[in-house]
């Protein structure tokens, strides 16, 4: 403590000027924002893993000597649909992420909740493509990565639905400060990241067994 | 520019004056809610720091106890103390809890407490998140001591290569508490990653630019960087490891067309990097440390930034050095040995940006000085057996035997352990408020040194004397008795050095704190607060003008106002060049992560006995995440009066 009164004494006060701050902004969008960064962080973490996701596959094709290995190339149908699902998805969620950056707050509520409805479907669909992989998880290691991949996903899928259903709750009926439309501004970027990284574990899934 | 004094905005006091109301207000708005509750909702930087600190060392100290029994096992020939089975638990528990439980989140939590106050803030990004690894990672490593201590221990070595760690060959529930403590470790790595990551790009002080920043807060944004790629390599790895396990997936069986490579190759694409995840952070300790015991700046500050950033790439070429003994192709086999003898160009960069320093500073020789300087004798030796290692034939020649032993000993020890009790020392006072004693300080160092050369070198020999690794026990008459009872002797003498430290601490807190700001002349940020710092670190933020802001004080009385002093407002600058750009309302005390890590506690640890506790354990989880999303009234009503559009 004593140190301390020594410290301010060789700092006068009135030898120091002040910076004043209090005109900043108190949130703003992008790289600007700590909540980019942090989504940005996640994003890299997951796009490792779907990475290393994929590498595994083909390292394990390379030393099959058939693959898939006892099984039946799975069907194109599930797949495919969810595809273009998630990519229609994207409409909502762009439409999502320019209504945060106008502060529309009855907006962003409405297209919230269309990415929701976007989110159960496919996670409905879903269901049906784990049953068109046409091979069970502990049948061999073929039936294990491709399980493992579209698990993974899945995962992703499941924590957007929920992020979605909160951030839309919180639009419509929670304590709302405009800060909450960098929020929905992120969960839109999360949710480019979900839908892109989609596209090479759907290729690696339904059509590198075909090549 | 304003005028000293109390100000206001709406109803809100503001910082910048040095008004004893404001900082007052400054105190209570910072700190953690008293009682239990609050003490399970605390999420203050440096509580969280604290608390990561002591939790990492007190795995330290257990894995010591660990390595203490292998040795006293490997005293004399045929000798009987524990069985083969709880031998291998032992290696096993001193190898994982040292490298994950230890080495690696010490040094994020060292950053936690340090990197807020070196870049002039007021706390981290995400404190909440923060609070949330620290108790994740604390549950991950109560599960695996709590394991060992009901007999369930894992036992397949830190690296638990497959076919012995698969369903086959490791029936039990120790391979188990292993892949999830993996999962518990490095799902906490990964948060604290992201935080350090943020306030590092975002919350330094104005005019702190990246060419300014301290080579200690350089250290810690390239190794945070590099556990954002590392680290998903090993989740993978031990998720596939526990599904084989648990339900029949067939990832490393080759009976099913899986391949036990494939567990070498992502553990390794991990597992090298996290050697440097544990050996740059400290690098950035030396700097800090030689800086302020030769009075001068680190000579050559850019080569040493972009030395720690070439390090980092070139860590992850690497992985395949490990594997010499397996049948990867031949010419593989050159280019990793290339890049594994590549690495020494930046390290020697570094060294001689040292050796400059202290050449041209007057030195002042301390206790954290010793260790600083041991450090550069250890390392020459050990760096000169990993580039034996680092060629094709030699490894061969000694892989798997006490040379390995030695080898990573004299690198983990040598790089990691003896510069983090360097810092310990340096920043002890920043930390307690109180000094540590110097004689003892010295005497501990001395013991320390002393027994690690005596416990370790003699292991090398053993090595080339044809001793494997791993071994419960030896026949007599195999001439490895003296060398392995020196090297007993020797990890006892570190035993000792390591109580006199605990001693040392124990002494110092039976004093009044009084340490003073800045007990050694230090050249950082941290040194011009109080020891310890109070809850909100500064009562003003400062603006920063050079590298060496404390030892230039007097020149750059610049300060930042306007902050709100009753609220947790926090100053955001742009990621370059530090240009103050927002000002964001930081989240208050709250008990939920703590609950919502108990809930992921729960998952984890149901997933190991049931697949389906991933689906029922899931709902707890996301009802307490989104509970700890959902903004607080009161909160809210904070924010909107700060409120003010971009
Ligand atoms: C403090 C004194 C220490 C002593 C006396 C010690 C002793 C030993 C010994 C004798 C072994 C070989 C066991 C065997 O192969 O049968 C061993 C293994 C190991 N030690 Fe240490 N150690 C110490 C500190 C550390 C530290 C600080 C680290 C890491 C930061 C570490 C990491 C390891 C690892 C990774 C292994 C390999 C475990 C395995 O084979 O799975 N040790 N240690
Ligand atoms: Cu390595």
């Amino acid at each position: 403590m004593s140190a301390e009164s020594k410290d301010q004494a060789t700092l006068p006060d009135e030898a120091t000027t002040v910076l004043d701050v209090r005109h900043l902004p108190t949130f703003a969008f992008g790289p600007r924002s700590i909540m980019w960064w942090s989504t940005m962080g996640l994003i890299l973490i997951e796009s490792t893993v779907f990475a290393i996701s994929i590498v595994s596959y083909f390292y394990l094709r390379s030393v099959a000597s058939a693959w898939p290995i006892n099984a039946a190339q799975p069907d194109l149908l599930w797949g495919t649909v969810n595809t273009g699902i998630m990519v229609l998805s994207l409409l909502p969620n762009q439409l999502a992420k320019n209504a945060s950056e106008r502060k529309d707050r009855q907006a962003c509520a409405i297209w919230m909740t269309a990415c929701l409805l976007c989110a159960i479907a496919f996670l409905v669909v879903r269901g049906f493509e784990f049953a068109t992989l046409r091979v069970n998880w502990d049948t061999n290691a073929y039936g294990s990565i491709v399980w493992l991949l579209l698990g993974l996903h899945t995962t992703h899928l499941i924590t957007d639905a929920l992020d979605s259903a909160v951030l839309a709750a919180l639009l419509f009926v929670g304590p709302f400060e405009p800060k909450r439309f960098v929020d929905v501004n992120e969960s839109g970027m999360y949710w480019y990241f979900v839908v892109i990284a989609w596209i090479p574990i759907y290729g690696t899934i339904y059509w590198a067994p075909r090549l | 520019m304003m005028p000293d004094g109390v100000h206001r905005h709406g109803d809100h006091l503001l910082d910048g004056g040095l008004d004893q109301a404001v900082v007052n207000a400054l105190a209570r708005t910072w700190s953690d809610p008293p009682s239990w509750t609050g003490a399970l909702s605390a999420i203050n930087h440096k509580t969280v720091s604290r608390r990561f600190m002591v939790t990492t060392f007190v795995f330290f100290l257990l894995a010591g106890l660990f390595a203490l029994a292998i040795r006293l096992q490997l005293a004399r020939p045929d000798n009987h103390l524990f069985d083969p089975d709880l031998y291998n638990q032992l290696f096993t528990m001193h190898g994982t809890a040292m490298m994950f439980l230890f080495a690696v989140p010490v040094m994020q939590a060292v950053a936690l407490y340090l990197v807020p106050l070196m870049i002039g803030t007021r706390s981290v990004a995400f404190p909440r998140m923060n609070a949330y690894a620290y108790w994740v990672f604390l549950f991950g490593g109560l599960l695996l001591f709590g394991a060992f201590a009901v007999g369930s221990g894992p036992n397949t070595g830190w690296f638990s290569y497959v076919p012995l760690s698969g369903p086959d060959y490791s029936p039990g529930k120790g391979v188990d508490i292993w892949a999830q403590m993996i999962t518990f470790t490095e799902l906490s790595s990964l948060l604290v990653a992201i935080v350090l990551i943020t306030t590092i790009l975002k919350m330094r002080a104005p005019g702190m630019t990246l060419s300014r920043m301290p080579l200690f807060v350089w250290a810690t944004l390239v190794t945070q960087f590099m556990v954002l790629f590392a680290m998903p390599a090993v989740m993978f790895g031990s998720t596939a490891l526990i599904l084989d396990r648990l339900v029949g997936t067939h990832f490393y069986n080759p009976a099913n067309g899986g391949d036990v490579l494939l567990w070498q190759h992502v553990f390794w694409f991990f597992g090298h990097p996290e050697v440097y995840l544990i050996f740059i952070p400290p690098l950035g300790f030396i700097s800090s440390i030689i800086a302020t015991f030769t009075g001068r700046p680190i000579f050559g500050y850019p080569a040493m930034v972009m030395a720690l950033i070439v390090t980092a790439f070139l860590a992850f070429g690497l992985w395949v050095h490990h594997m010499f003994a397996t049948n990867i192709p031949e010419l593989g086999k050159s280019f990793f040995t290339a890049a594994s003898l590549m690495i020494a160009i930046p390290s020697g960069i570094q060294i001689f940006c040292w050796l400059a320093t202290l050449c041209t500073g007057r030195i002042v020789l301390r206790t954290p000085m010793y260790f600083v300087l041991a450090f550069f004798f250890i390392l020459v030796l050990g760096g000169l057996t990993g580039v034996m290692l680092g060629s094709v034939s030699l490894d061969l020649q000694v892989h798997d035997t006490y040379f390995v032993v030695a080898h990573l000993h004299y690198v983990l020890l040598g790089g990691a352990v003896f510069p983090l009790f360097g810092a310990f020392f340096f920043w002890f006072p920043k930390f307690t408020g109180r000094m540590l004693n110097e004689r003892l300080g010295l005497w501990q160092f001395w013991l320390f040194f002393v027994g690690f050369n005596v416990a370790f070198f003699p292991m090398h020999w053993l090595g080339l004397h044809g001793m494997p690794r791993r071994v419960w026990t030896y026949p007599a008459g195999m001439g490895w008795e003296t060398m392995n009872f020196v090297a007993t002797i020797g990890a006892f003498t570190i035993g000792l050095s390591v109580l006199l430290f605990l001693i040392n601490v124990v002494l110092a807190y039976r004093h009044l704190p009084g340490a003073p700001s800045d007990p050694w002349n230090a050249d950082g940020l941290e040194w011009t607060i109080p020891s310890p710092p109070p809850p909100h670190n500064f009562d003003r933020l400062p603006v920063v003008r050079s590298r060496s802001p404390a030892w230039e004080e007097n020149t750059s009385a610049t300060a930042i106002g306007g902050l709100a002093a009753d609220a947790r407002e926090v100053l955001i600058t742009s990621a370059v060049e530090a240009k103050p750009d927002l000002r964001v309302l930081f989240p208050t005390s709250s008990i939920w992560p703590f609950i919502s890590a108990v809930a992921t506690t729960v998952l984890f640890i149901g997933s190991i006995y049931t697949p389906w506790a991933v689906v029922w354990g899931s709902i707890p989880v996301s009802i307490a995440v989104a509970v700890w999303f959902w903004p607080d009234k009161n909160d809210t009503q904070t924010a909107l009066s700060l409120e003010r559009h971009p």
